[in-house]
């Protein structure tokens, strides 16, 4: 049996749907949320280099490092925020973040 | 062939596996686990596809780099995180709702449209044929490092920027602290910090109150 790239994109799908899942279960812990953000990240990459695979092209895995880049670039920023965010008001509690009501 | 298939099953069951993990695990410490096993499931689903670079890179930045940060930030804040599972069942309806909508939808557009990707006819990089001798790392730098050079620099500058952003966002200045001043002691002269005091025979000199002399 050879392995299509259905396959690959039934398997990003999968991963994408459960970083989505992810956000609304754990509404309100933010680690776990950027957590949630990576895993759709990866999903999209999957899916980028599973068609520069079969089309047999190499730029859908120069745009897949690019994603790569971001992702990292938003969970470092993301950390920080959580940290200054646990720094000011000693929880990290979603609910917590409207308290300017702005 | 065979290999190849079973391979497949056993990343992407795992991926998938860990992904669930990382959504319900009771101990975020546990999620952070499980999603480091999540990557490198799919850095062995990367490596399935020939792109043995991005499967590096994933496994260092991700793994090495992304993971131990999300670690590190679990165990440095006191957070108590069974609170913060409080509303966990409350939501996970409107969660399934949605999640189950975009799946459905992905389906059935995979279904409508069908996976025949047909035969590109104007490639912008063609990838190496196995027999050529060129590697997925050097086809990539090639390319990488030529036509898509400011793609290169962009990413480059958003590192940059998100180095900057995080160390001004965490970046606190106390007061209180003493901090060596190079300048005022490099700008110091000897007639602020020397006074020749003229002593009368058999008397004394009484120090300034404010400690100068």
């Amino acid at each position: 049996m050879t392995i299509g790239i259905g396959h690959y994109l039934t398997v990003a799908a999968s991963l994408f749907t459960l970083g989505m899942f992810g956000i609304f279960l754990n509404r309100k812990n933010v680690i776990i949320i950027l957590m949630s953000i990576e895993l759709m990240l990866l999903a999209v990459n999957i899916n980028l280099v599973a068609f520069s695979h079969f089309l047999g092209d190499l730029v859908g895995q120069v745009f897949a490092l690019l994603i790569l880049t971001v992702a990292a670039a938003e969970a470092a920023i993301g950390l920080a925020i959580v940290v200054v965010y646990y720094r000011n008001r000693g929880s990290i509690a979603v609910d917590d973040v409207n308290m300017m009501k702005g | 062939m065979a290999l190849t298939a079973g391979f497949f099953y056993l990343f992407s069951v795992f991926s998938v596996i860990a992904g669930v993990m990382v959504i319900v695990a009771k101990n975020p410490v546990h999620a952070v686990l499980f999603l480091v096993l999540a990557f490198f499931n799919a850095a062995g689903l990367f490596i399935l596809l020939g792109a043995e670079f991005l499967a590096m890179v994933l496994i260092i930045v991700y793994v090495g780099a992304v993971a131990v940060l999300f670690l590190f930030v679990v165990m440095m804040l006191d957070v108590d995180f069974a609170e913060l599972k409080a509303g966990f069942i409350k939501n996970a309806p409107i969660g399934l709702l949605v999640g189950g909508i975009v799946l459905v939808e992905l389906i059935l557009l995979f279904v409508a449209r069908g996976f025949d990707l047909g035969v590109a006819h104007k490639l912008a990089a063609a990838m190496p044929t196995a027999d050529s001798g060129v590697s997925n790392t050097e086809a990539l730098g090639h390319i990488l490092y030529t036509k898509y050079i400011y793609f290169f620099e962009v990413a480059g500058l958003i590192l940059l920027v998100a180095m900057i952003g995080a160390i001004v966002l965490t970046l606190q200045h106390k007061s209180g602290v003493r901090r060596q001043s190079i300048a005022a002691q490099v700008a110091r002269l000897p007639k602020d910090g020397v006074e020749v005091v003229k002593v009368p025979s058999g008397g004394s000199v009484i120090p300034a109150p404010d400690g100068q002399s």
